[in-house]
């Protein structure tokens, strides 16, 4: 092994997709705080600003740059580090590091791979070689060959039959791949996993139907010491990605025979690949023999790692650090117990469930059914000390409405086939459907054959049912609610069935003193005295929990990652417990988030592991003597919790219910603004369709319409018509019985965004936001850039005037982000939200305002003066940051791509510069929207856009790239003098729009929208073939200027430097 | 374990006048013996059937329990051996392959009691706070069982009116347990005899390295797990069984190449096991020899050194131990009480430390600095627990080549 580095270089996973969430902060933040333990200096590179790990008093050295070659190559160069770690910077961060060393760069500057080698990374991740490696050891992989071709692969099913998988080479959560049953199918599958591999490289292999799903976490160091740190087993059977299955730790229906084989041969695979720090192994075990085969070894930390780590203490990112600068697990204190050594094996003593959340409530047309390709944008996970309750608390914990386990599809009340569908063909709601069987008196035997999933996890399901069914018929008393709540039924849920109110069930439980403890994660089992802070609750005798005593708050986390509640609220929930602690309050985090740096044990002094429900948080607040509760940075999650807690008198820190609910209730909120003199778009909001038609009429169409109370504009729509207003409100009934649907006059004006900080006397404004996209399209879907680039002096006056009268007003303390539309010169507020926002770390980043900080002590009582601040708008830095959405279409077939009201971005990244054409042209890199000069863009353009699109081609065509469009708009180019190459509609033989783009005739298309919802005109076909063949496709006029701005950018033209640099520049 | 009725409220006492309550499952018998804790996550049959927990009650600290059922095949001797078994929940509905029974019929069949659903996290808690402690496990007699009791939270939680009497009896008893160390418990579980023939093909892993000539290797048996026997087996050896009361001559009669001190139960250091001591003193000098666990000890004591207890022992399948020669980390499967003082050992008598716990420092393994004799404390034969530790075996039958 060779000497310490000095100095390291850790890359970051980029934006969050489906495949790469909030796992890789979680791994980034642990490898910073262990090079600075161990006095190594970290140079952090991440796209994302919506991160712990780039903060600057994480790494030593921040850069907030575009995941590239060149720009890596000129951080190195201007940092010379002496080296790199690959591998905790998932998919992304592995395929750099590989492309680094193989263009010479690592070589060049004298730059050592750390860790696992890059010969490892090669043997895991190129199928020909890890199958060459595992034939060697003698580990048993599923019969399969690597294609390069449709032909090649029928050649090979022509030997092994039907059914098989298809894997394609170097891609994350499996994108492009799937199963075959058929000869049609195989031709598909291989065909677009060609497509999605950088490489154009699939594997085809034998479909392992019915074979247990079992994943190892191992850990290896330079001395060749080897531990596994976890094992898993999936509820789902061989088939569903693991991203995308209900995964259990540790594993259940394994004897000790089976644990001790797989753990052997996963032990065998890390020494043969010589990993160095961690790897997950995934093994397929056959239900009726010894027989397993070897799947998949990811030689870095993953999704399941983080998983691993939260499930058994064990922080694996950080060991996995050490390891990689020469550290050996003997060696290294086991930080959880802090006598025993890191050379050591977790051993529970509870049951962990992991639940994907996926994002079909926000995507109903999406294809729902679960493959190898996975669909989930984030996970909850849940501890318990049985099974059922796990499953029961991670069920409540996905916040899918309120739906328990009891939820079933009204389809399924008059078609028993529909649950047989989700049952066998497995879909995110398979679990409800094995619910909805049982109560049919389906057998535990007969749903386990049909699904493959093992008896195990039925009859566990089975034994729900049967106290569903006992609390119907019998009598509650101490004994069956106690066994009802060791099972994990919610109170909820209790009152449902035994037919009391809930408030009432909780009420005789206390009386009779059945509340739960709060058990210790402490990766012994409790065989030695641990100092986590890491707790879940269950039914028992013992608390290993008693209360805190000193002063503390608690702060309500945003549970699992989902479209329109990301990473930004973990980062802001990360950032109010560690300003609690500034302040010498002790900080308690509950967050159900198995991903994040929330729920990391040494982010707060108390972690609970629980659902985000009123029940939850309640049980914990009582636990903890009810201390003050921070709502207000856990998203939409935790400000629905606002209500309920107070009701049961939580005393929130920070605004209270009256704010929050003026700022959400419209009619109050109108009255409000009108008392202020400030105006708003013309509105109200109505509880059905009569009342919805005659404010429209009198307002004027284009409405825009929406429920009350949302996030991440869910369900928003812009209407232009009654019929459509008719549909909408129709519609959004089953959306909201609770709370009407609002109605505003659609402005489509420029956009610009505030957040602020109040301490009740005075407002801070770090920055001002303006979006590039006009309004309708949804903020977390803009393209937005600091400071504004043309907000009239006046115009910033009113913002800012507006936004300090509106949050005194309000009675806002902690902060509040406001959405203006200025229209015709004149601003109107959009939406006030008295909480934190998803621009929050963006701001914080660019601005230097510790914005959380700032507001989490202001909640404590610390005015704005007393932190250094006076109120108003903070003068802008000299620099220039767009924030660029990233969406993850790719994964999820059938789903209009069209950017809109309603989010659907996964994540952003961040282009900083000292322009503002560098700056968006580093946004567009890193967000995957550029392509090299030359390229060709396929253009259709609706009629209204023509004007407006003329002089984007003229920029666009002077930068040197060419053009293919559909006939209105090839007239038009023509006209113009552009070339211009004309193709025909889709049914129009071939070459086609969408054969042009399958074939990769395009590398860029831009499509504006012609109006009405028809899925199947051509737009939507174009759409989605771009992004199932990865390539930019841009639905807006506003964003289609902003990148030919950013192409017409001299390629190399824009700075790489540290964070501070940027705004120290002066 | 859906139907209560079935199962009758039981109750684990301690010495030092704790009680957690919960239901009967296995045998309906009393038990009375140590209570200790096992971290294992699998492995409940093979820790049932382990001599070592003769004399001893013994809690799992995985909730999960029966999950897999029973097999034939995960027989670590012939027959469970421990006093009693505490878990947090008996799985109703096995599912495995393999599974022949599940444990509630197995430890019935066994005459062995359990009790299940109670607090088991409080209890190894406990125990690691305070101590091993003497326990009573006993199922209340249903003529005193008050309207209370039968409610399942009342129950639970030690709330049920009427009980105290039977609780405080049960205390009783527990202060009245006769200690580990006055058992002749070896005794009792040296039961094997003549050539150990291995019955099923049972090894799901690759085969072992094969030993090229045929050796004899007299397992002394002071209640061994048939695991340590196997894997000589497997590896070429012919096994002989010793009762582990032998004379060095009878042993020397049976013309070993080579002796394997067993696993056992209790402690080393009492007069039962003197004998063994003596033969183990006498046959370390003319034949290579291995110790596992008890046996280790026995070596250890047959050297002059002493023994000593440990607060709660070891017992879990994740006990990480430092190969001193190599520097390596192996994690084992342990099963211990008791252990070798490291500063008892006399220099003259060759042996020295080879193997530490990372946990807490505590002696791991001995060899002899000339002598073809070694010996460890945890157990490389697994079963259950980690595989890695059967390079052992491949060691000791080097020695004899």
């Amino acid at each position: 092994m060779n000497s310490k580095p000095a100095k390291v270089l850790i890359v970051g996973s980029g934006p969050i997709i489906i495949g790469q969430a909030a796992e890789f902060d979680y791994a980034g933040t642990q490898a910073c705080k262990a090079m600075r333990e161990e006095g190594v200096t970290s140079i952090l590179v991440n796209s994302n600003p919506a991160t712990i790990m780039t903060d600057e008093d994480i790494a030593d050295v921040v850069y907030i740059e575009p995941l590239t070659v060149p720009v890596i190559e000129r951080i190195i160069a201007r940092e010379r580090p002496d080296g790199l770690i690959p591998t905790l910077g998932g998919q992304t961060g592995l395929n750099l590091a590989v492309a680094l060393a193989e263009a010479g760069v690592l070589e060049k500057y004298a730059v050592r791979l750390l860790g696992t080698p890059l010969s490892a990374i090669q043997k895991a991740e190129d199928r020909e070689l890890f199958r060459q490696t595992m034939t060697q050891i003698g580990e048993p992989i599923p019969a399969s060959r690597t294609v390069h071709s449709v032909p090649e692969a029928e050649a090979f099913v022509a030997e092994i039959g039907l059914p098989v998988v298809i894997r394609p080479a170097y891609t994350l959560g499996g994108t492009g791949g799937g199963i075959a049953h058929s000869t049609d199918e195989l031709r598909t599958v291989v065909a677009s996993g060609l497509a999605a591999s950088p490489i154009g490289q699939v594997l085809v292999e034998e479909y392992l139907l019915g074979w247990k799903e079992i994943e190892y976490e191992v850990m290896r160091d330079s001395a060749d010491n080897c531990i596994t740190v976890c094992n898993m087993e999936n509820f789902d059977p061989m088939g569903v990605h693991t991203g995308d299955s209900i995964v259990v730790a540790p594993s259940q229906t394994l004897s000790d025979r089976e644990y001790q084989m797989l753990r052997t041969a996963s032990l065998n695979i890390i020494r043969s690949l010589g990993i160095e720090g961690g790897c997950n192994v995934q093994l397929a075990l056959d239900p009726h023999s010894f027989a397993y085969r070897v799947i998949e070894v990811n030689p870095r930390v993953s999704r399941s790692s983080a998983l691993a780590s939260k499930a058994t203490g064990y922080p694996i990112a950080r060991m996995a650090a050490k390891i990689a600068i020469g550290r050996t697990l003997d060696e290294l204190p086991n930080p959880i117990t802090e006598r025993t050594t890191a050379a050591f094996e977790p051993a529970l003593d509870y049951v962990v469930v992991k639940i994907p959340r996926w994002p079909f409530d926000k995507f109903p047309s999406g294809d729902r059914v679960l493959g190898t390709q996975m669909k989930s944008t984030g996970e909850v996970m849940a501890i318990d000390r049985t099974l059922e309750a796990a499953l029961q608390k991670a069920v409540r914990g996905l916040e899918i409405g309120d739906r328990s386990l009891m939820w079933e599809n009204e389809q399924w009340q008059n078609d028993p086939a529909a649950i047989w569908q989700h049952i066998t063909e497995a879909s995110d709601e398979r679990l409800w459907a094995v619910m909805s069987a049982l109560r049919r008196g389906t057998s535990v035997e007969e749903i386990s054959q049909r699904s493959h999933i093992d008896p195990f996890f039925v009859q566990k399901l089975a034994n729900v049912r049967d106290m569903e069914q006992r609390l119907l018929s019998e009598t509650l008393t101490p004994g069956l609610l106690w066994e009802a709540k060791r099972l994990g039924f919610a109170d909820s849920q209790i009152g449902n069935l035994a037919d009391v109110l809930p408030a009432r069930v909780r009420e005789m439980r206390k009386q009779w003193g059945i509340v739960p403890v709060y058990k210790m994660v402490d990766t012994c089992a409790a065989e030695f005295e641990a100092q986590t802070p890491y707790f879940y609750s269950t039914y028992e005798i013992e608390n290993d929990a008693p209360s805190l005593t000193a002063e503390r708050a608690a702060v309500v986390g945003s549970g699992p990652i989902r479209i329109g509640q990301g990473i930004e609220f973990d980062y802001c929930s990360v950032h109010a417990a560690w300003a609690l602690a500034s302040a010498g309050v002790q900080s308690i985090m509950v967050n159900s988030n198995p991903e994040t740096v929330s729920t990391d044990y040494d982010t707060s002094d108390r972690l609970y592991f629980e659902p985000l429900d009123t029940e939850s948080v309640l049980n914990v607040l009582d636990n903890e003597g009810v201390p003050p509760t921070i709502v207000q940075f856990g998203g939409q999650t935790a400000i629905n919790l606002a209500e309920p807690l107070t009701l049961e008198n939580v005393a929130l820190a920070g605004s209270g219910v009256a704010a929050i609910d003026l700022a959400e209730d419209r009619r109050k909120f109108e009255a409000f603004l009108d008392r202020l003199g400030i105006p708003q778009p013309p509105g109200a909001a109505v509880t059905n369709v009569d009342d919805a038609l005659s404010i429209a009429s009198n307002i004027g169409y284009p409405v825009l319409v929406r429920p009350s109370y949302v996030l991440g504009g869910r369900a928003m729509e812009i209407v232009n018509a009654a019929d459509d207003l008719k549909r909408y409100v129709a519609n959004a009934v089953q959306l909201s019985t609770r709370h009407p649907v609002l109605i505003d006059k659609y402005l489509q004006g420029k956009e610009v965004e505030v957040d602020a900080i109040c301490d009740g006397k005075s407002v801070l404004i770090p920055g001002i936001m303006e979006h590039i996209e006009r309004a309708g399209v949804h903020s977390g879907d803009s393209f937005a850039v600091y400071p504004p680039r043309d907000l009239h002096i006046h115009l910033e006056q009113t913002i800012v005037d507006y936004t300090t009268r509106i949050c005194l007003e309000l009675g806002v303390l902690g902060l509040v982000n406001i959405q203006y539309v200025i229209f015709q010169d004149e601003v109107f507020v959009l939406e006030v939200n008295p909480r934190s926002s998803r621009t929050v770390p963006f701001l914080s980043k660019v601005t230097d305002v510790p914005m959380v900080r700032l507001a989490t002590l202001a909640m404590l009582g610390k005015s704005l003066e007393e932190m250094g601040y006076a109120g108003g708008l903070r003068p802008k830095q000299p620099l220039v940051a767009v924030k660029a959405p990233v969406f993850s279409m790719a994964k999820l077939r059938g789903v209009e791509t069209s950017v809109g009201p309603e989010m659907k971005s996964t994540g952003e990244v961040m282009g900083v510069d000292v322009t503002f054409e560098a700056a968006l042209y580093k946004a567009m890199v890193a967000s995957g929207l550029s392509m090299e000069a030359g390229s060709t863009l396929l253009l259709s353009i609706s009629d209204a856009d023509k004007d407006a699109i003329r002089p984007i081609v003229r920029q666009l065509a002077a930068a040197g790239y060419k053009f293919m469009a559909t006939e209105g708009t090839a007239v038009m180019l023509e006209s113009m003098g552009i070339p211009v190459r004309m193709i025909s509609k889709r049914l129009q033989g071939t070459p086609n729009v969408v054969s042009v783009i399958q074939d990769g005739e395009v590398q860029a298309v831009i499509n504006t929208l012609t109006g009405g919802r028809a899925v199947l005109q051509d737009g939507f076909f174009i759409r989605r073939a771009a992004v199932e063949r990865q390539i930019p496709c841009l639905t807006s006029l506003d964003t289609s200027r902003a990148l030919a701005t950013a192409l017409s950018l001299r390629q190399d033209a824009y700075q790489v430097r540290p964070l501070w640099a940027y705004r120290d520049q002066g | 374990m859906p139907d209560l009725s079935a199962h009758p409220q039981a109750l684990l006492a301690l010495e030092d006048g704790n009680v957690f309550f919960g239901r009967a499952f296995g045998s309906t018998k009393d038990a009375a013996g140590e209570l200790c804790f096992n971290t294992s996550m699998t492995g409940y049959q093979e820790i049932c059937t382990d001599p070592s927990y003769r004399g001893q009650i013994v809690t799992l600290t995985y909730p999960l329990i029966n999950n897999y059922g029973v097999s034939t095949i995960d027989m670590e001797s012939v027959q469970p051996w421990l006093s009693g078994l505490v878990v947090r929940e008996v799985c109703s509905h096995p599912s495995n392959w393999r599974a022949t029974s599940e444990l509630d019929e197995f430890l019935k069949q066994h005459n062995i009691p359990g009790v299940y659903g109670l607090d088991t996290r409080a209890i190894t808690r406990h125990l690691r706070t305070f101590g091993f402690k003497r326990a009573v496990l006993a199922v209340a007699p249903p003529g005193i069982l008050t309207e209370e009791a039968h409610d399942s939270f009342l129950w639970a939680s030690g709330r049920a009116a009427g009980m105290e009497a039977f609780a405080n009896e049960c205390i009783a008893r527990a202060k009245r347990v006769t200690p580990l160390s006055d058992h002749n418990v070896v005794g009792e579980v040296s039961v094997n005899t003549g050539t150990y023939t291995a019955h099923v093909p049972w090894q799901p892993w690759a085969p072992p390295p094969q030993h090229a000539a045929r050796k004899r290797i007299v397992l002394v048996d002071t209640g061994a797990k048939h695991n340590i026997a196997h894997s000589l087996t497997s590896r070429g050896a012919e096994v002989i069984w010793a009762p582990y009361g032998s004379r060095s001559e009878a042993i020397r009669d049976l013309e070993p190449d080579g002796i394997v001190v067993c696993n056992g139960p209790g402690d080393p250091d009492v007069d039962a096991v003197a004998a063994t001591v003596e033969t183990t003193a006498a046959l370390m000098k003319r034949y290579p020899m291995l110790g596992i666990c008890l046996g280790h000890q026995i070596i250890a004591l047959a050297a002059g050194a002493r023994t000593s207890r440990l607060k709660f022992g070891h017992r879990g399948a994740n006990h990480p131990v430092q190969d001193l020669a190599s520097g390596k980390a192996h994690i084992t499967t342990q099963n211990h009480g008791f252990q070798v003082d490291a500063g008892s050992i006399p220099t003259n008598s060759g042996f020295r430390v080879s193997h530490v716990s990372l946990n807490d420092g505590s002696v791991e393994g001995l060899r002899h600095q000339d002598l073809p004799v070694f010996s460890v404390q945890y157990h490389p034969e697994a079963c259950p627990g980690p595989q890695d530790n059967q390079y052992v075996f491949d060691e000791f039958l080097k020695q004899l080549a």
